[in-house]
C-alpha cells in the first residue's frame, strides 16, 4: 500500500502522534514491570518486587490518560477508516497493557510471600515460561510502536508455546503437591504466578490482533492458537492420558 | 481504475459487508454500464460501472469536480437541457437504457425525481406546490388530489406543521420546511427513484437530521441516491457508498466497509481527510 500522507488538518496528525507516544510509553512501562516481577520470583529479589508493585499506579494513570484522549479524539475529529481503527485499537491496547501491569503486580506480590518457603525443587519451568512471555511482550511492544504486522503475527503464532509450558507446569506443580502436602501453599502461589504469566501472553496475543486489524482493516481470521488444556486436565484427567 | 460494485462486493475477506440495517445490498434497481459523459470535449465521467440497489440509499462522495453530481444529472437526463453535453454507454432501468434517444423525458422524470441543494418551492400555495406536478401526469378528482397532497406531506414529515395553512404561500416556510416540501412534491408523483443533490448543505443541523431521518423512512418505498459533501452524512444515511475521483468511480461498497476499511488507497486518503 502506498505511503500514507499527512492530514489536511495538521493538528490531527499531532494528536495521533501523541496517542501513539502514550501507548508506546505505556508498553515500555509494563515491559519493565513484567521484567521486574520475573526477577522477583526467579531470584527472590524483594527490591525488584517492590519496584514492580510501585510502578502500577503510573500504568493505571496512563490508561486513564489514553482513555480521556481517545474520547476527545472521537468527539472532535470523528475519525474514519484507518484513523478510526487505530484509535479504537489504541483504546483496547491500553486496556490490555493495564491488565498486563496488574498481572505483573500480582506476580511480584506473590514473590514476596514465596520467600517465606524453602522450595525443594527448581523453578526451571517457570524460568523458561517467563523468558518466552517476556520475549513476546517485547516483540508486541515493538510491533505496536512500529505498527509492524509481521511482528504481531509472530507473537500471535507463538502464544501456543506459552500455553503448552503452562500446561506442563500445572501438572508438575500438582505432582509436587501430591508428593508432600507441605508444598501445597507455595505451589498454589506458583500456580497463580504461572497463570498470571500465561494471561500476560494472552493479552500480548490480543494486542497482536489489534495491531493487525488497525493496520490492515481485516481481523486475524483463524481461531486464536490455543495450547492450554489445563482446565480440561482438571475436569477430565482420564481423557488426557 | 474503475471498480464495479460486483468487483468490490465479491472480494474475499472484506469484512463488514452488511449494510446499516445488517442486511445485504439488494438487487440492482439501476445498472450503469460503461458510462462516459462529456461536457463538450471534456470527459467528465470515465467508464462508470455501478449498480444502484433497490430501495436502499446509495451515497456518492468525492471532492468537487469528481463527477458525482454529473452522474446524478445523467440518471434523470437533466443534461438533455444543455447543448454540447452527451452521454455514452448504458443506464439500465427495467432492462431499458434510459439515456437512449427516444425516451419520454417527462415520463422518465416522473419515475426518477430529484431534490436539489437549495429548496426550490414554487411561488404558490403549499397545496399547489404539491398538486402542480401531479396534474402534469394524472387526472385526479378534488378528493383524490386532497388525499395525495396529505399523503405526500405526511411522508415528507411536514403534514403536522402545515395542515392548517395549506393555502398560504410556500415561500413563508423555513428553509428546512421548504426542503421537506420539495421532497413532498417529488414523492407526490410516486417516483421509483429519488435523487438528492446535496439536499442539506443549505440547512441547519436540526433540519439536516430531519431530512436524514426522512431519507431513512423513504427508502422503504423508494430507491435513493444522495450526493453529499458531508462524509458523516453519507456514513449516517447510506447503505452503499461510491467514491468518485476525477471522473472515475474509484471504489464502491457498503457504508460500513467504506468507512471502516476501504480497499483503495485513494478512498482511504479522502475519507480520513488526507487528500490534497
Amino acid at each position: 500500500m502506498p505511503e500514507t500522507t499527512e492530514h489536511i488538518v495538521k493538528r490531527y496528525d499531532q494528536e495521533l502522534k501523541r496517542l501513539a507516544a502514550l501507548i508506546t510509553s505505556m508498553g515500555g512501562m509494563v515491559e519493565s514491570q513484567v521484567a521486574l516481577a520475573c526477577t522477583a520470583i526467579l531470584e527472590g529479589d524483594s527490591e525488584a518486587a517492590s519496584r514492580a508493585i510501585e510502578s502500577d499506579p503510573a500504568v493505571d494513570g496512563l490508561e486513564r490518560e489514553v482513555e480521556q484522549f481517545v474520547i476527545r479524539l472521537l468527539a472532535l475529529r470523528q475519525p474514519m477508516a484507518q484513523d478510526l481503527r487505530l484509535i479504537f485499537a489504541s483504546l483496547k491496547i491500553t486496556g490490555d497493557f493495564e491488565r498486563i501491569g496488574d498481572y505483573a503486580t500480582n506476580v511480584a506480590k506473590r514473590s514476596l510471600v514465596l520467600r517465606q518457603f524453602a522450595l525443594p525443587f527448581k523453578l526451571s519451568g517457570l524460568a523458561h515460561m517467563s523468558r518466552l512471555v517476556q520475549e513476546n511482550l517485547k516483540l508486541i511492544v515493538d510491533a505496536v510502536g512500529e505498527t509492524n504486522t509481521e511482528k504481531a503475527l509472530q507473537v500471535w503464532r507463538s502464544d501456543a508455546a506459552i500455553d503448552e509450558i503452562y500446561d506442563a507446569l500445572f501438572r508438575e506443580l500438582i505432582t509436587y503437591m501430591m508428593e508432600d502436602p507441605r508444598n501445597i501453599t507455595p505451589c498454589t502461589h506458583l500456580l497463580f504466578i504461572a497463570k498470571n504469566l500465561e494471561r500476560i501472553g494472552d493479552h500480548a496475543t490480543n494486542i497482536a490482533e489489534l495491531v493487525h486489524y488497525a493496520e490492515l482493516g481485516v481481523p486475524l481470521i483463524d481461531a486464536r492458537p490455543k495450547g492450554d488444556t489445563s482446565s480440561s486436565a482438571v475436569v477430565r484427567p482420564a481423557r488426557e492420558q | 481504475m474503475s471498480t464495479t460494485m460486483n468487483d468490490s462486493v465479491n472480494k474475499p475477506n472484506i469484512g463488514a459487508m452488511e449494510t446499516r440495517s445488517g442486511a445485504a445490498l439488494s438487487a440492482a434497481r439501476i445498472s450503469i454500464r460503461n458510462l462516459d459523459f462529456f461536457y463538450g470535449a471534456n470527459k467528465a465521467l470515465k467508464g462508470i460501472n455501478a449498480e444502484i440497489p433497490d430501495r436502499q440509499v446509495t451515497g456518492m462522495i468525492g471532492p468537487s469536480g469528481c463527477g458525482k453530481s454529473t452522474l446524478l444529472r445523467v440518471i434523470n437526463r437533466m443534461y438533455d437541457l444543455y447543448p454540447g453535453q452527451r452521454a455514452t454507454g448504458e443506464v439500465l432501468m427495467d432492462g431499458a437504457n434510459i439515456i437512449a434517444p427516444g425516451v419520454d423525458l417527462n415520463h422518465l422524470r416522473s419515475r426518477i425525481g430529484m431534490v436539489f441543494q437549495k429548496p426550490t418551492p414554487f411561488p404558490m400555495s403549499i397545496y399547489d406546490n404539491i398538486a402542480f406536478g401531479v396534474k402534469l401526469h394524472e387526472q385526479l378528482s378534488k378528493t383524490a388530489m386532497d388525499e395525495r397532497v396529505e399523503w405526500s406531506l405526511t411522508r415528507a414529515a411536514l403534514w403536522g406543521e402545515v395542515k392548517d395553512r395549506l393555502g398560504t404561500s410556500a415561500m413563508g416556510l423555513s428553509g428546512g420546511q421548504q426542503q421537506r416540501l420539495c421532497i413532498a412534491r417529488t414523492i407526490a408523483v410516486r417516483p421509483e427513484v429519488i435523487l438528492f443533490d446535496e439536499p442539506t448543505s443549505a440547512l441547519d443541523p436540526i433540519s439536516t437530521l430531519k431530512i436524514e431521518e426522512l431519507i431513512d423512512e423513504l427508502k422503504r418505498d423508494f430507491t435513493i441516491v444522495i450526493v453529499t459533501h458531508n462524509m458523516q452524512q453519507a456514513a449516517r444515511c447510506a447503505d452503499q457508498v461510491a467514491f468518485f475521483y476525477l471522473g472515475e468511480l474509484v471504489e464502491v461498497g457498503t457504508a460500513a466497509q467504506m468507512f471502516t476499511a476501504p480497499q483503495q488507497h485513494r478512498t482511504q486518503e479522502y475519507i480520513t481527510g488526507r487528500f490534497g
